[in-house]
This record gives C-alpha cells, structure tokens and sequence, in this order.
C-alpha cells in the first residue's frame, strides 16, 4: 500500500513538473515573439538564421527526398503492375508525399538536423553565460537569440516540405518513367487527375506549418530550460530529438484525422 | 562579404521553395490558372451518380473541358442534381447532347462524358441536359445479366 | 557603520533557497557607493547567486533589493533592462559573444542603447579597448583570445556605457599571476578614474584584500562578517579567521556531513 502510494506520488510529480515546464515553455514563447522587438538588425538576424537553419538543411532534405520519391516509385509499380495499373504510380507517389511523407519526413529530418543545432547552440550559450550578461547589458535574450530562430524554423520548414516533395516526386518520375518505362503522360495526368491543389497540397503545406512551429518552439525551449552543464546540454538536445519526433508523429495522426475525414 | 554569400543563398533558398510549390501546383496538381473567371454551369439529373464525385472532370471526346461542382439530391423530381462547370472557350457544345458518368479504365474514377447532339442552339449557363445517362451500377448490371439468362432459357 | 550612510545597494531581509535548499536567510548587505565593496566566502556559499539577486536575474523569495534607492524586487521586466543599463557586470567566464569579434563584442551594448554615429562608436571601443591594453586584438574573435584577454575584453564591455556600479564575478580565477596583477591594477584604477561603485565576489583572499575598501564575509546562509580588509583579517570570530588565513580545518569542518568515522568502516555493512 505504502509503494503504491509512492509511486502514484511519483506519478503526479511528473505531471505537475511536465505542466511547469509547459507554461515556461508558453511564457517564453509569448516572451520572445510579442511585444516589443529588438533595435535595428532584426533583419540581418533573421537572415543569418534563415541560413543556418534554412539553407544548410537542403542537402539532407533533397537527398532524402529524391531516394524516397525513388523508392516509392519502385515499391508502387511493383504492387500496381499485379493489377494491371501501373500508370497510378505517379499518383500515389504524389498522393503519398505531398499529403505526408513530405511534411513528416521533413520535420523528423529537421528536428534532428537543425532542432538539435539549436538546442546545443542556446544551451552552450545559457552555460557559457552569454544569456545572462545579454540580459545585464541589457538586452532580453528571449528576442534576440530566441526570437529569430524561432521565425527561421517556421519560415524554413514549409518551404523545405515543398522542396522534399517536389524533389521526391521527380524522383519517382525518374525511376517510374524513365527506368520502369511507365508512360510519362499517364504517370503526369493520372496524377493531375487524382491531386487537388486545395485538398492535397494545401493541407500538406498546413501540416509542415504547424510542424515547423512545433519543432523548433521545442528546439529553442529546450536549449534555453536547459540545466547550463554539459549532460543537462546532452539531455536537453536528446529530449528535443524525441519530443520533436513524437510530437509530429502525434500531431500528423490528428490533422490528418481532421483534413481528409474521420473526425 | 560572409553577409552577401548569406543574403544569397537564403535568397536561393526561398526561390526554390516557390519553385518548388508552382511544380507541386502546376505540374502535380493540374491547377490551371484559369479558373472559374471564365466559364458556365450546366445542370444535369440522374437517376444515379454512382460513384461520381465533386471535381471529377467533365470531358468531350476524351477532353476535359470543365469539372463537376455540386451534387445534390433534387427533391422535387427524386433524382440527382449535377452543377458542372464548362470553360468559356467551349461556348459550342448543341442543346441536345447528352451527359453520361462513366468510369476511366475498369478500377478508375468515374467522370462526366458528353456525347455532343447535332442541334443548332448551343448549351447556355443555367441551361439543363435533356438528355442523360446515368452510372452503371454493378449490382444492377449483374442482376440485369441474370435476369435476361433466366428468361432466355 | 558610519560608512553605509549612503549605499549604492542595500539588501533588506533578503533570503533565497534552490528548491529545498536555503541559500540566503534573512541577509542583510550594503554596498557603499564609489568604493570597492568584496565579498568573500567559501565556494559554494551563493555569492554568483547574489550578484544575480542584485542584477534582478534572480528574485528573492523574501525580503528586497534597493539599486540607488530604487527597488528592483517588484519591478516590471521592461523597466528592469533599463535599471540594468547603471550595471555593468563581469561574469566568470567572460561570456563574450562568440559569435562576434571582439571589436563588436564592445560595440553591442553602445548599438543597443544609444543612437551614436558609427565614427563615434569606433572611437569608444577604442578607448576602452585602450584602457584594457587590447587595442590591436579588435579583430580577433573570442576563441581567439587567452582566458586573461577575454575577460579583460569583457572588462571593456562592461564598461563602455559607462555603469555607474559594475560586478566582478570570481576575477582571478584560473588565471596566471600576471594576467592577475593586470586585472588587479585595472579594478582598482577603473573605480577610482570613472567613480565607479565595484562589487568584487572571490574567493581568492589576498588579491581581494589588497584592492578593496570593505570586505562581506558569507557563509552558512549568513553575514559572517564586514569590515576593512585588515579588521576582517585580524577578525576574532573563528569562521572569518578560518576562511581569512585559509586553515584547512575548524568550525567549518574538513569533512563533509556524514555519519560517525568508525562506525560507517566496521559498520552493519548496508553499504
């Protein structure tokens, strides 16, 4: 009797500290993107950011969408053709992609890749005290190393699910038309026919939307709740890796759910 | 000269995003620029749309010439109300052609075909079909089969 | 204490606790204005935490903090930035921006604060840059710089507004004993050049002795002690003589909390 006490004790604990952490998370958040911004070079340090997070994610979300576009091809022509229609291949390529490989894949790869990053980078800053003698000169760190990241991430994400789409979807049309020799009328109109610009591609880009805010508020909370030692750095950055991941996993059920029906 | 290399590549970076949704909208998903600013709508009743869904294509000899709209229940007449949307460049098509929903292939989409008639007045907007041809529904087919068999022998 | 008549800080009833752990307990401080105020005491005891309760990083759970008279305790987030603009502080590690030069590193609190032409601006960073004797490192970038260099670059970033007060976080540790004449000469020749009010939190008793006016002595959650550096180094209560002259054993003991010696090697063995 007394253990399970305990352990329901324990229990509770963790929710309580796991809604702490949420309103800090929210707090800060509010903090760093309202009221009044920083002086001048906000620009240049969204730009700067946008680069960091933005640009240097392209290789890894281009190749990676080009090789799932490609597997994709290969996988649905190899079932498609038992029925005689391969020709839906470019549809389900593009189906697949632009309604959630292409949001999910990229968020995972962005919350590993760019998340990590800066959960590291702010976390390193909190323990070298750069956060602290920001704030003494006077300055709140929330807006200028908080805020601009966080624009650079939201900004990023959907502009990288759309270039992973677009990549993946090539790919498949590599692999599709011009390896399988599918018709590359059919693998275009068929998937012309099939793919609603508001339906499909428009949730897709609200879904990477809503994945870019989540991930990195979650990357730049992490990195600036974290404990200021080198373990509390190394923790803070797993934890954003796997609450990233499980978070759009989650997130990519339920607006799936509510855009293409069930709910 | 480390901020012109940024500027750039951030700036190439947004142009392959907005590259990118244009081959998404262009290219993957048929959207046409023009859109409805140019076209009309022709109702059409069936006893039965089957499978026939918003957005499927409306096409003349094989060429989509315009999409489905609305369906809806009539309730005055008991049947099906089908609003299609035809471009404006098709301002020809004769009175008395007829609209039937067919199925692309034997597992595709079903879409909406017009025969064209040989009248000389030409469908207006608001203008109705006279003429339609309603889904083929496989169970009524299959009955229809065993139905002729049985009276045959 | 005729001397605190005037303080620049004053901390009335201050206590603070991390969690379950009392930090401060009803600690009463005055820092005199224009002088160079120490504040010492064995590692551990909180003083970087009470250099942040009087920079407002940290609020106290009781009691408050007057900076010029002003309280700093109940005050909006956004009035404290400007409060903070008087404060210049030097933290352990320097904390230089690491993304910036060391020219900029200087410049950033000028570019936050003020509207100054960009000739202007160079020529202050200069001058301060002149002051810490590292006017050729401007370009360098703080990964560049020995541990010594960038805490005096920091030194000059800490006071290129111009704070009326400033605070020294741990100055000497982990540098060689030239590095730590420099800086030794530099705090006291900066308080006395721009009438500064210096706060020193250390440890290392001699350095500190030797450039301040008034010595705090903490620990145990209180005011052990205040005074000139020679009464505090001639004090008589036992735990400022032990800290002071730096003997290994005594009220504070060598051994850290545990259970009887003998008893815990031939105990019960539950170990």
């Amino acid at each position: 009797m007394h253990k399970l006490l305990a352990r329901l004790r324990l229990l509770g604990r963790a929710g309580l500290e796991g809604f702490e952490a949420l309103g800090r998370s929210v707090i800060m958040l509010s903090r760093a993107i309202f009221g009044r911004s920083v002086f001048g070079s906000r620009y240049q340090l969204l730009l700067a950011q946008l680069y960091s997070v933005g640009v240097l994610s392209l290789v890894i979300i281009t190749v990676s969408g080009l090789f799932i576009g490609m597997v994709l091809s290969l996988q649905g022509y190899n079932i498609l053709v038992t029925y005689g229609s391969e020709q839906a291949v470019g549809q389900m390529v593009a189906l697949t992609l632009v309604r959630e490989l292409g949001p999910v894949v990229t968020a995972l790869l962005f919350a590993g890749r760019a998340g990590s990053a800066l959960t590291a980078e702010i976390g390193l800053m909190k323990a070298t005290e750069q956060l602290s003698s920001m704030e003494m000169i006077g300055v709140d760190p929330l807006k200028r190393i908080v805020a601009p990241r966080f624009w650079a991430g939201f900004i990023s994400m959907p502009i990288l699910a759309l270039i992973f789409s677009a990549v993946g979807i090539m790919g498949g049309a590599m692999v599709g038309v011009n390896w399988l020799g599918i018709y590359e009328g059919s693998y275009w109109g068929v998937m012309q026919n099939s793919v609603s610009f508001t339906d499909d591609v428009l949730n897709g880009i609200i879904k990477s939307v809503v994945f870019g805010f989540v991930v990195t508020w979650i990357a730049v909370f992490q990195g600036y709740d974290a404990i200021p030692t080198s373990e509390g750095i190394s923790r803070a950055t797993t934890r954003t890796v796997v609450y990233s991941s499980l978070a759009v996993l989650g997130l990519d059920f339920v607006l799936t759910a509510v855009m293409f029906g069930g709910l | 000269m480390r901020m012109r290399t940024m500027e750039i590549s951030v700036g190439a970076f947004i142009v392959a995003g907005i590259l990118a949704l244009v081959m998404v909208a262009l290219r993957v998903s048929g959207l046409t620029v023009t859109t409805s600013s140019d076209s009309y709508q022709v109702v059409a009743h069936f006893s039965n749309v089957g499978g026939l869904g918003v957005r499927a294509k409306v096409s003349m000899s094989g060429v989509a010439v315009g999409k489905v709209v609305s369906i809806d229940f009539d309730q005055e007449t008991y049947d099906a109300r089908v609003v299609m949307e035809i471009e404006g460049r098709y301002d020809n098509i004769p009175y008395d052609s007829t609209a039937s929903i067919l199925t692309s292939g034997l597992l595709g989409e079903q879409y909406l075909g017009i025969s064209v008639g040989g009248d000389d007045e030409y469908l207006a907007d608001g203008d109705v079909f006279e003429d339609t041809q309603s889904a083929l529904v496989l169970e009524e087919l299959i009955g229809k089969f065993i139905l002729n068999a049985v009276n045959t022998d | 204490m005729e001397l605190c008549e005037d303080p620049y800080i004053e901390m009335q009833g201050l206590s603070f606790s991390r969690g379950e752990r009392v930090i401060f307990d009803k600690v009463d401080i005055a820092i005199p204005r224009g002088k160079v105020t120490g504040i010492m005491g064995p590692s551990g005891t909180g003083k970087t935490t009470l250099l942040k309760l009087i920079g407002a990083q940290l609020r106290p759970d009781r009691g408050c903090v007057l900076v010029d008279g002003e309280n700093t305790t109940t005050m909006k987030r956004s009035k404290l930035f400007s409060v903070r603009k008087k404060m210049g502080m030097l933290f352990q590690s320097g904390a230089l921006f690491t993304d910036l030069s060391v020219y900029e590193n200087i410049a950033f609190p000028l570019r936050v604060h003020t509207d100054l032409s960009e000739a202007l601006i160079r020529d202050m960073v200069l001058m301060k840059l002149h002051a810490v004797g590292l006017r050729g490192a401007r370009d360098l970038m703080p990964s560049e710089l020995s541990g010594g260099m960038a805490r005096r670059v920091a030194l000059a970033r800490a006071i290129v507004l111009d704070p009326e007060m400033i605070m020294y976080d741990e100055p000497f540790v982990g540098q060689d004993p030239m590095a730590m004449g420099v800086l030794v000469q530099l705090i006291r020749m900066l308080n006395d050049a721009l009438k500064l009010t210096s706060v020193i939190v250390s440890h290392d008793v001699r350095e500190t002795a030797s450039i301040s006016d008034y010595i705090y002595v903490v620990g145990d959650t209180h005011v052990l002690g205040f005074g000139t550096p020679q009464q505090m180094l001639n004090s008589e209560d036992p735990r400022i003589r032990q800290f002071m002259q730096g003997l290994p054993d005594g009220p504070v003991p060598f051994q850290y909390p545990a259970k009887d010696y003998r008893e815990d090697l031939l105990g019960s063995g539950d170990a």
